[in-house]
């Protein structure tokens, strides 16, 4: 087709092309994004090079030492516990609601799920500091540790997992759950055997966004993993993540630790980017 | 399929299996149902203690410990006000040429729309650094109410895009029809009668936009900044609730109890405004039902 036909030469074909200028400009903002990032990292990858932030074994970057391994491997500590946690979670709670609630239950558990999605990160990380961490410090000192990070984390992505899970299973045609009882199956037989697989796609691109959420999540991170830059060698070791890290040091970070920084928000942008991709090839992603 | 195989010994087997899911799933349900519930009734014991009508307009006092949150409301409010009035006019302008006037399958709409995926998943500290290096940088805002607000708009775009763009495709295109029939412009049948069927849907679209602009703290640390003094203009910094949240648990001794306060501040803001939008979506749904 031709642009030309898009926009003829009348009122209507003026305000379409003033619409369409506008869609330039909202989809051309990725693009500012991506290009104000990269020339912010530029003069780190080019100076200090994409291998030293994963060689280097320690992170002093006034001190020209710039290894974000030890960050990395938080991060991805943090993200996967906190999915491993919330997977089966999230999945149960959608079976809950949809096959096991009694009538009466069904809205107000609905209601809470919506609610725990829409908390501020912020919120839940001034609750896993007043509560949760000082009931882990009585655990096992100093309480502020990976194992908090990855149960705050849980709790925060939890109802992204249920939501997605229960879209998909009420996706699942009528049908199948006839098919399943006419051969007998009872209602944890045709879950297992019939409507699981058949929702599989669905549930695995929900855990997907619920993981790249808890990568690329900063607040909970920042308030109660304890912020010490070290492998993670115990549940119970104070982590520094990738995004804390950025947070903690933006405010007074120039030169090349400064553009030390834009690389690591590059990386994290970059796996986030991995992730939902495998997502969408389950199926579309959803904002809500 | 074990299920369909038959014998005593699988009977018994297929029934312990099932009472391990059945014991499973109500046990991950009530242990989520606590930890929400454990979550909603710390902060709201806890905030109430310290919330009153002083708390809502007095200035805070000893970096937050006392006093109230008058100031951090009016740029919450500043802040959220411009990243409305940035992403609003955006985002219906790019719905409406999406929906109403490119062709079905074109390059552009998929090249937009897998742009728009790509904007919601960015991490929110990213949307920080990029609105510290683009707004308060390089076009020179520095630390201000409008470099956060405008920040803020970046990141609620795709979801405002995604849901007037949903909302505008679900009018029936008999209305279209019947518009240009009666010999109607194209945009005049989209302003007169497609635009506010589709308000509501609009509407919910902007107020979860809002919300999650509300909720958002990681991408204003570095944007609109830390000054909790009342902002007397859009490009004075200006603390908003989130990080004022942040900074009261994480940096003042003794500020636990404002903190909790504001945090039920926040979360009564929120249940409202995400109220109000769902119950918009319910009132759609039903209608579609209805029809």
């Amino acid at each position: 087709m031709r642009i030309s036909s898009l926009f003829p030469r009348t009122r209507d074909g003026h305000i379409a092309f003033g619409l369409g200028a506008v869609s330039c400009l909202a989809s051309g903002i990725l693009l500012l994004i991506l290009v104000f990032v990269f020339g912010e990292a530029w003069p780190a990858l080019r100076t200090i090079g994409v291998l030293r932030f994963l060689s280097d074994t320690a992170w002093y970057p006034t001190d020209n030492a710039f290894g974000l391994a030890p960050m990395l491997a938080a991060s991805f500590a943090l993200a996967a516990g906190a999915l491993i946690l919330a997977a089966p979670v999230g999945v149960a709670a959608a079976i809950f609601r949809l096959y096991y609630a009694p009538a009466w239950l069904k809205t107000p558990y609905r209601g809470l799920v919506l609610l725990l999605a829409g908390t501020p990160s912020v919120v839940l990380g001034l609750w896993g500091l007043m509560v949760l961490v000082p009931l882990i410090a009585r655990l096992e000192p100093p309480g502020a540790s990976l194992i908090a990070g990855i149960l705050v984390l849980a709790l925060m992505i939890v109802p992204t997992v249920a939501i997605t899970a229960e879209a998909a299973l009420e996706s699942v045609p009528r049908s199948c759950w006839a098919a399943a009882n006419a051969l007998g199956l009872g209602r944890e037989a045709a879950l297992l055997n019939v409507v699981l697989p058949a929702a599989r796609e669905g549930v695995a691109g929900g855990i997907l966004l619920a993981g790249a959420r808890a990568l690329g999540e900063t607040m909970v991170v920042l308030m109660i993993t304890g912020n010490i830059v070290r492998m993670p060698d115990g549940l119970f070791a104070p982590v520094r993540a990738l995004t804390s890290n950025i947070a903690l040091e933006m405010a007074y970070a120039t030169g090349d630790h400064r553009a030390s920084l834009f690389v690591s928000g590059l990386a994290l942008t970059l796996l986030v980017f991995l992730l939902s991709f495998a997502a969408r090839t389950g199926r579309r992603m959803r904002y809500v | 399929m074990s299920d369909l195989s038959h014998g005593p010994r699988h009977v018994f087997a297929r029934q312990a299996r099932d009472g391990a899911m059945r014991v499973a799933i109500w046990a991950a349900a009530a242990a989520l149902f606590a930890c929400a519930a454990w979550v909603m009734l710390d902060v709201v014991l806890r905030g109430a203690a310290g919330l009153d009508w002083s708390f809502l307009v007095d200035e805070p006092a000893r970096a937050g410990r006392a006093g109230g949150i008058g100031p951090i409301l009016v740029s919450t409010g500043l802040i959220l006000a411009v990243a409305i009035a940035a992403a609003a006019p955006l985002g219906l302008a790019t719905a409406i040429f999406l929906a109403e006037f490119l062709p079905a399958g074109s390059r552009f709409a998929a090249w937009t729309s897998l742009s728009l995926d790509v904007l919601a998943g960015i991490p929110s500290i990213v949307f920080g650094l990029f609105g510290n290096a683009f707004f308060s940088i390089w076009l020179g805002m520095g630390f201000s109410i409008l470099s956060g607000g405008l920040t803020l708009a970046c990141m609620i775009l795709p979801l405002l895009i995604r849901t007037a763009e949903h909302g505008l495709r679900m009018v029936p295109g008999e209305w279209r029809h019947g518009a240009a029939a009666l010999g109607m412009s194209r945009f005049s049948s989209v302003w007169r009668i497609v635009l506010p069927a589709a308000g509501p849907a609009v509407t919910a679209g902007l107020l979860l936009g809002l919300g999650r602009a509300t909720a958002e703290t990681a991408a204003l640390v570095f944007t609109s900044g830390y000054v909790d003094r009342m902002p007397s203009s859009l490009l004075d910094s200006g603390r908003a609730l989130s990080v004022h949240i942040y900074d009261l648990a994480m940096n003042v001794a003794g500020g636990d109890r404002n903190a909790y306060a504001s945090a039920l501040v926040l979360l009564l803001f929120l249940i409202v405004v995400n109220g109000i939008a769902m119950s918009f979506s319910d009132y759609l749904l039903r209608k579609r039902i209805a029809a």
